[in-house]
């Protein structure tokens, strides 16, 4: 612990990954959302049947809560760069610094723009002005993972830039942008933030329906939920198998640590399990079949890839969280398509809403996705270590000098006001969705007092909600 | 120097001023609504406040990390020197805005047990505002620099100035925030925001005074800035506005103008923001970093201009435009949450 507390590197490190860790929940869930909150309006739009518009209001509550966490999150790791890594902000601003900017004034004005007119703008525009609000949100989150996923990316695989006295200038920046490992990585996160939603939106829909409440909302979040998650689980998986082979490429040594492989003159096995001994350059109670990985990484059962061994140690990742986080990410993804499929299977068979043995099945399954994004960035993370910028700089040479005392007491406050406010934050998410559509379109007005035009709102919903039934 | 040089910086240097004054201006009222909760005990009225400022917090807010996003991207120098040298204040501005954001969607959801993001609201708006007083104090003091790094301690920007620059910014958004509920709301609400708005008028003036007599007695570069001939008969106008528009602010209070007061006070934030950039020029980390040496690369500074140049006007319109849909004062009855 003393040693900890003095370590001003690890201090700033963990910050960071917990910072992030929490911020990542949000925009992730709020970037799939936002895709099907832009849906619900259109078709709202277009067939005018009154249930799209009470989903839409009971999901865009969902999406100011998480959105708001998500806004206030960030700020604080847009400016811990600053904060924590200034030498990384020095050696890096001047390549991956535009990228940041560009993301500021492509994507996050534009979200937190329209998304006053969304939340607040439902009487106050035309519709078709609300529901092209809803598509501008959903087009700004988007447009922020480009940016903010090309910046990391180039962290990953620097390109395009030049090293003088130590620090990256920019040569090209098709190539900063649009660096090896980018485009893999923003496809499997955009999939993974829409696939993360799915599952929320699937989940939900199934406890109404077992609950026997909001019946024909419920259904209605069962199929598109499923829809989306029956197609996008397995492309998930297939733009993994893309991303890996580009990690094989790139990142080498990141791969040998997810596979736990340490000899690279051999054909790997797969590991399913195993305890990875970094001091001894082995596998401690290893269960695996033999060539299966190389099947996998290299699509050929002889197939040689470098291990962990051919890396000096100083250049090594370490292995035991990255080996594990992989694994706990593949074993969600595998499970998200095979709950995909078999429930578009019963979909077709006319069963869905029936199955009651599927439903319980699918209920509790909302977090997965939240798990499979933390543990594949802890992946990818760690797994670029010891570098912060592959090549350019390392972790260790890139934080600022301010004395571990300071980062110790600022990470402890982050520790309690994040644990705090963002628990009780997904508490309310819970709730809200808990209480359901009818709670959501006049449960807080309710509660005002002396609000005729609330009554009135309410007396007019219920009218609709009728009508929707 | 070339020429381009030369004023890609200082273009750059406009251009983060401008989003700083533009975020003091604009999270400015909804910070000072924050700041005024306390007095506005009634349910009711608390419930107004915060849908007069609720579809634009966001928006104003991002201007904050356009401002901190654009000074690392252009002068990646002064931001690596900045942040560390005021990691604390800047620690507790972030936590504090935490607190206040989240309070705009968990009041709602918690109601009717919504009292303590009440609390949170307001303690958030405040120690906010307080920070960033802090930062401000600290950076007008100078910051100990060696190498091209922040060379001093944890808690040099924590001195009686850097103290009360925080308590005038308290004062300055808590003064924005009266003039917003005068402008925007009516009845009770605004009745009593005017009534707030005279000791804190006055106490933005004194404020501003005090500054402006602290800063040349202390340091004595911005001393000469301002005193030395022939900078005084140049620089005299500022002064002079700054009395005019003040006389003006006051009358439009006492007279029970709508709107004068709000931009009385902005237009008092933009006349110390300008005084602030003339004890300063050329400084980006006063008092040895200049705008030209904290430059990023030629290439680096070009390409997010050509952005900021396309999108920026983009930006003001659909802004603007969100300002324009919820225009007119709100009341009891327009409370628009969705």
């Amino acid at each position: 612990m003393q040693a900890l507390l003095s370590d001003s590197v690890m201090l700033a490190r963990l910050q960071f990954a917990f910072t992030i860790s929490f911020h990542i929940l949000f925009p992730a869930f709020t970037i799939g959302l936002a895709g099907f909150i832009a849906t619900l309006e259109i078709l709202y739009l277009r067939t005018g049947r009154p249930h799209y518009a009470v989903l839409s209001r009971l999901w865009t509550k969902v999406f100011a809560v998480s959105f708001a966490m998500g806004v206030v999150s960030g700020i604080v790791l847009s400016y811990q760069f600053g904060t924590n890594w200034s030498r990384f902000s020095l050696v890096v601003g001047n390549t991956i610094g535009p990228l940041i900017g560009y993301e500021v004034l492509t994507a996050f004005f534009l979200e937190a723009t329209f998304l006053g007119i969304l939340l607040f703008g439902r009487d106050k525009v035309p519709r078709w002005l609300h529901a092209l609000s809803a598509v501008l949100v959903a087009v700004g989150t988007a447009i922020s993972a480009f940016w903010i996923l090309s910046a990391n990316s180039w962290m990953q695989t620097p390109a395009g830039h030049t090293i003088r006295d130590g620090i990256a200038y920019p040569a090209s920046w098709f190539e900063i942008i649009f660096n090896p490992s980018f485009p893999y990585r923003f496809a499997h996160m955009l999939n993974a933030a829409y696939l993360t939603a799915s599952v929320v939106v699937l989940a939900v829909g199934a406890r109404y329906l077992l609950a026997g409440r909001f019946t024909e909302e419920g259904r209605t979040m069962m199929r598109m939920g499923l829809g989306m998650v029956a197609i996008l689980a397995p492309l998930q998986l297939f733009i993994g198998d893309l991303h890996g082979l580009n990690t094989a490429a790139h990142q080498p040594a990141k791969l040998a640590a997810m596979e736990a492989h340490w000899d690279g003159a051999s054909p790997a096995p797969f590991v399913f399990f195993a305890w990875p001994d970094e001091k001894n350059e082995r596998n401690r109670y290893e269960v695996s079949v033999p060539a299966l990985g190389s099947l996998v990484i290299k699509h050929d059962p002889k197939g040689l890839f470098p291990g962990l061994s051919d890396f000096p140690r100083e250049e090594r990742p370490p292995v035991f969280p990255v080996f594990v986080a992989f694994r706990v990410m593949v074993a969600v993804g595998l499970a998200l398509i095979a709950s995909g499929l078999v429930g578009a299977w019963l979909w077709w068979r006319g069963r869905l809403f029936d199955t009651r043995w599927y439903l319980r099945l699918v209920a509790p399954m909302w977090p997965l996705g939240f798990i499979a994004i933390l543990t594949g960035w802890i992946v990818t993370e760690v797994g670029r270590q010891p570098w912060i910028a592959t090549g350019i700089l390392r972790t260790a040479d890139a934080i600022s000098p301010v004395p571990a005392g300071s980062v110790a007491a600022s990470l402890l406050a982050f520790v309690v006001v994040y644990t705090v406010v963002f628990g009780v934050g997904i508490f309310y998410v819970r709730r809200l969705l808990g209480r359901g559509p009818v709670a959501a379109m006049h449960g807080t007005e309710g509660a005002l007092p002396n609000r005729p035009l609330a009554a009135a709102q309410s007396a007019l919903n219920e009218d609709t909600l009728e009508k929707g039934r | 120097m070339a020429p381009l040089e030369y004023s890609l910086p200082v273009i750059w240097a406009l251009l983060i001023g401008t989003a700083s004054i533009l975020y003091v201006v604009l999270d400015g009222f909804d910070l000072g609504v924050g700041i005024l909760f306390p007095f506005f005990p009634e349910e009711k009225q608390r419930d107004l406040m915060m849908n007069s400022v609720a579809p634009y917090w966001d928006g104003n807010e991002t201007w904050l990390v356009m401002g901190g996003g654009g000074l690392w991207v252009a002068f990646p120098l002064a931001y690596s020197i900045i942040m560390p040298a005021v990691y604390l204040p800047i620690i507790a501005l972030l936590l504090a805005l935490i607190f206040r954001g989240v309070a705009f969607e968990f009041r709602w959801t918690a109601k009717p047990h919504h009292r303590k993001w009440d609390l949170s609201f307001a303690g958030g708006s405040i120690a906010a505002a307080f920070s960033q007083g802090l930062v401000l104090g600290a950076l007008l003091q100078g910051i100990h620099v060696a190498d091209g790094r922040f060379a001093g301690g944890p808690f040099d920007w924590l001195t009686p100035f850097s103290v009360f620059t925080g308590l005038a910014l308290v004062v300055g958004y808590a003064m924005i925030g009266a003039g917003w509920l005068m402008l925007k709301t009516e009845g009770e609400v605004a009745q009593k925001a005017r009534r707030y708005a005279r000791p804190l008028y006055l106490a933005l003036l004194a404020a501003i005074g005090v500054v402006s007599v602290w800063t040349p007695f202390e340091i004595p570069r911005i001393a000469e800035r301002w005193f030395a001939w022939p900078n005084l008969l140049y620089l005299s106008p500022v002064p002079l506005i700054t009395m005019i528009v003040a006389a003006w602010g006051w009358r439009a209070i006492r007279r029970g103008s709508s709107a004068q007061p709000f931009f009385a006070a902005v237009a008092l934030f933009l006349l110390a923001f300008v005084g602030l950039v003339i004890s300063n020029v050329p400084y980006l980390v006063p008092p040895s970093v200049t705008v030209w040496q904290a430059a990023a690369a030629p290439t680096s500074q070009v390409f997010l201009l050509i952005g900021a140049v396309l999108l920026l006007p983009i930006i003001l319109v659909y802004s603007g435009f969100v300002y324009w849909v919820f225009r007119g004062k709100i009341n009891d009855e327009t409370g628009y949450h969705h």
